[in-house]
């Protein structure tokens, strides 16, 4: 496996002086990854989510949406009455638990990863905006970012849902607004420290301009971190997607999402639990997931944040 | 902290404030729909009536100028009118606010009784069963939705157990002229134990939900904080020195292990108001989190902006509050 991690290096650089270390450290990393099986499971388990939602119409057994009274509050198939057509039972309108889960998937992965990129690439600019070129542009994204760190994040989604209007394309936006902040600040800070070393200096005499210095030398050196925080508060815009959901202020009905299936179910608590509790496994579990991939990738990729 | 210091705090808290007070005017600009017809509701007026109702309303103003009305109403607390309730927005808020109130300290109580011992003993006895199964909870904690957490709360306790009420403040017959209007305070001022007792079945619930992923943070923050203390030398001093252990522990490593502990409490503190909005609609809570959740929907937006508003100012004190506990508890720290 060495060997040929350095006849890969070697190849890939032949300009490179022979003393140069030849090794691809992406391909260490990722041994090193592999080994934690904890990591490779949760990567998983995520990866079968995403699958999940991508595939829906085809994993799932039924239509999400084909109401029947006749299975009104169907236990599931380990309860009496249940039956396997119906694995986790039904809903209030009969629909299939199983079915609306897997589509549920959906809400949750498009708007867990749209609001994480999209905020990832607005904050890693700003950040390295106000790193970088330091003075007024610093201080005006220095304002706007310790402002809205006042604002505690569920209130803050919960105030633009209400003035928006509910809708996917709205909870993206709320929580982008605010996401972006998190991202920023790391990538300013690590800007910071990156602009005063020796690389970018020598880039500087070079004659290179600022463009060229943030995006050639600085960015691909700030990446790591960032990538580990986003994928850190992937898990956070999930539970917040669910939970806006479940006070009614997310995705609309009849559209299937984990966090009002669980706000359906409570009406019914009493005599069919299933309703509420199931769909609030997919949530913890995909959650749970997500927050020990990240662990694992911190580990490798960015070790100095190892607690 | 020297008194300069704290002013120069104070003073950078004003940009922010303005900052915030400009999002909350900006966030309610955006609501659908005309201010006038959502004050008027189902009421019919002459053409002419709802003129003189935009004037009054100041909606004929330009915008910087409003915005320049509205801070001067709120800095005295005048939010105007809430639509639904027909009362003034601030003595609505502050008759829904005592429950927040005494659900957040609640839930906060429970989070530091349970989250920095179990922090300590993880540190204590690393990699023992303690510090994987905190460890385990400790995830779980984080993981865990608010909503969902109190829904398999209710299924165990009351549906399952019938121990504890599914939701309210207290039971009918049991209630007590309001003081403090925090009901464990006031049933004992009342001298009633059998309905303090009451109250305080009502609050469990709610509260542990509410509590649960703050005691999960700071049982992580305190577990590394405390790992760090163990390692330095003034600790290995004081064990050398043949002081006992617990004191050693107690008096040397935890009381310098503790001030992030007390940062990330204050913080989180105000992240609890975030929750509380959650967990008073599972539990049917009758505090300002509800109140907010329904003007939503009732579109009573004079009382979601002033809501909101005051949240983003609690949770910017709260954090202020942080920084000077950090300072007092640690005089290696200047603000």
């Amino acid at each position: 496996m060495r060997a040929e991690a350095v006849e890969e290096g070697a190849l890939a650089r032949p300009a490179e002086a022979p003393a140069a270390p030849a090794r691809s450290p992406f391909a260490a990393d990722l041994r090193e990854l592999l080994a934690n099986r904890t990591a490779v499971l949760s990567i998983a388990i995520v990866l079968a989510v995403a699958a999940m939602a991508l595939f829906a119409p085809w994993i799932a057994p039924h239509d999400p949406y084909e109401a029947n009274l006749l299975r009104r509050l169907q236990p599931p198939v380990w309860l009496e009455g249940g039956e396997w057509a119906h694995p986790l039972g039904c809903d209030q309108l009969g629909r299939d638990i199983l079915s609306r889960i897997v589509f549920g998937a959906r809400v949750s992965m498009t708007i867990g990863l749209l609001v994480v990129a999209i905020a990832a690439v607005i904050g890693t600019t700003l950040g390295l905006l106000a790193g970088y070129l330091r003075g007024f542009v610093d201080v005006l994204i220095g304002r706007i970012v310790d402002t809205l760190l006042g604002f505690p994040y569920l209130i803050f989604a919960i105030g633009l849902m209400a003035a928006m209007g509910p809708g996917l394309a709205n909870i993206v936006l709320a929580l982008v607004l605010k996401e972006w902040v998190l991202t920023c600040r790391v990538a300013r800070a690590e800007t910071l420290a990156a602009r005063e070393m020796d690389y970018v200096e020598a880039a500087r005499a070079l004659g290179a301009s600022p463009a060229r210095i943030m995006l050639g030398e600085i960015l691909p050196n700030i990446l790591s971190p960032v990538l580990v925080v986003a994928t850190f508060r992937m898990a956070t815009i999930v539970i917040l997607e669910a939970s806006l959901s479940f006070l009614g202020l997310g995705v609309q009905p009849p559209v299937p999402s984990w966090g009002s299936m669980v706000a359906d179910g409570r009406a019914f608590l009493l005599d069919a639990w299933w309703v509420a509790t199931l769909p609030g496994v997919a949530i913890f579990v995909l959650v749970l997931a997500i927050n020990l991939a990240s662990q694992g990738l911190r580990d490798v990729f960015d070790p100095r944040l190892k607690a | 902290m020297r008194p300069s210091a704290l002013l120069e705090r104070l003073l950078q808290l004003v940009p922010v404030l303005l900052g915030i007070a400009l999002v909350v005017f900006l966030m309610m600009q955006a609501t659908p729909g005309d201010p006038v017809e959502l004050m008027l509701g189902d009421a019919l007026a002459t053409p002419e009536q709802r003129e003189a109702l935009r004037r009054d309303m100041g909606l004929d103003r330009p915008l910087p100028e409003r915005f320049l009305h509205f801070l001067g109403n709120a800095a005295t607390l005048d939010f105007g009118q809430s639509f639904h309730h027909r009362r003034p927005v601030a003595d609505v808020i502050l008759e829904r606010l005592p429950a927040t109130i005494e659900l957040t300290l609640a839930a906060m109580a429970i989070a530091i009784a349970v989250g920095v011992p179990l922090g300590v003993v993880a540190a204590v006895r690393r990699d023992g069963w303690i510090d994987r199964l905190a460890t385990i909870l400790g995830l779980a904690g984080v993981s865990m939705p608010g909503f969902w957490l109190g829904i398999l709360l209710i299924l165990l306790f009351s549906v399952q157990l019938g121990w504890l009420p599914v939701s309210g403040r207290i039971g009918f017959g049991a209630e007590v002229p309001p003081v403090t209007g925090l009901l464990l305070v006031d049933t004992l001022l009342a001298g009633r134990p059998a309905s303090f007792l009451e109250a305080l079945r009502h609050l469990l619930l709610p509260a542990v939900t509410l509590g649960l992923a703050m005691a999960a943070l700071l049982m992580r923050v305190t577990r590394t904080s405390m790992l760090e203390a163990l390692r330095q030398d003034y600790v290995t001093f004081a064990t050398a020195k043949g002081l006992p252990r617990r004191r050693v522990l107690i008096r040397h490593a935890l009381r310098n292990a503790l001030t992030p502990t007390v940062t990330v409490a204050a913080i989180e503190t105000g992240t609890l108001l975030g929750g509380n909005m959650i967990v008073e609609t599972v539990f049917g809570w009758p505090g300002l989190g509800r109140l907010v959740v329904e003007g939503i929907f009732t579109r009573n937006y004079p009382l979601v902006q002033a809501a909101v508003l005051l949240y983003a100012v609690t949770y910017v004190l709260l954090n202020l509050l942080a920084d000077v506990l950090q300072t007092v508890l640690n005089p290696k720290v200047r603000l």
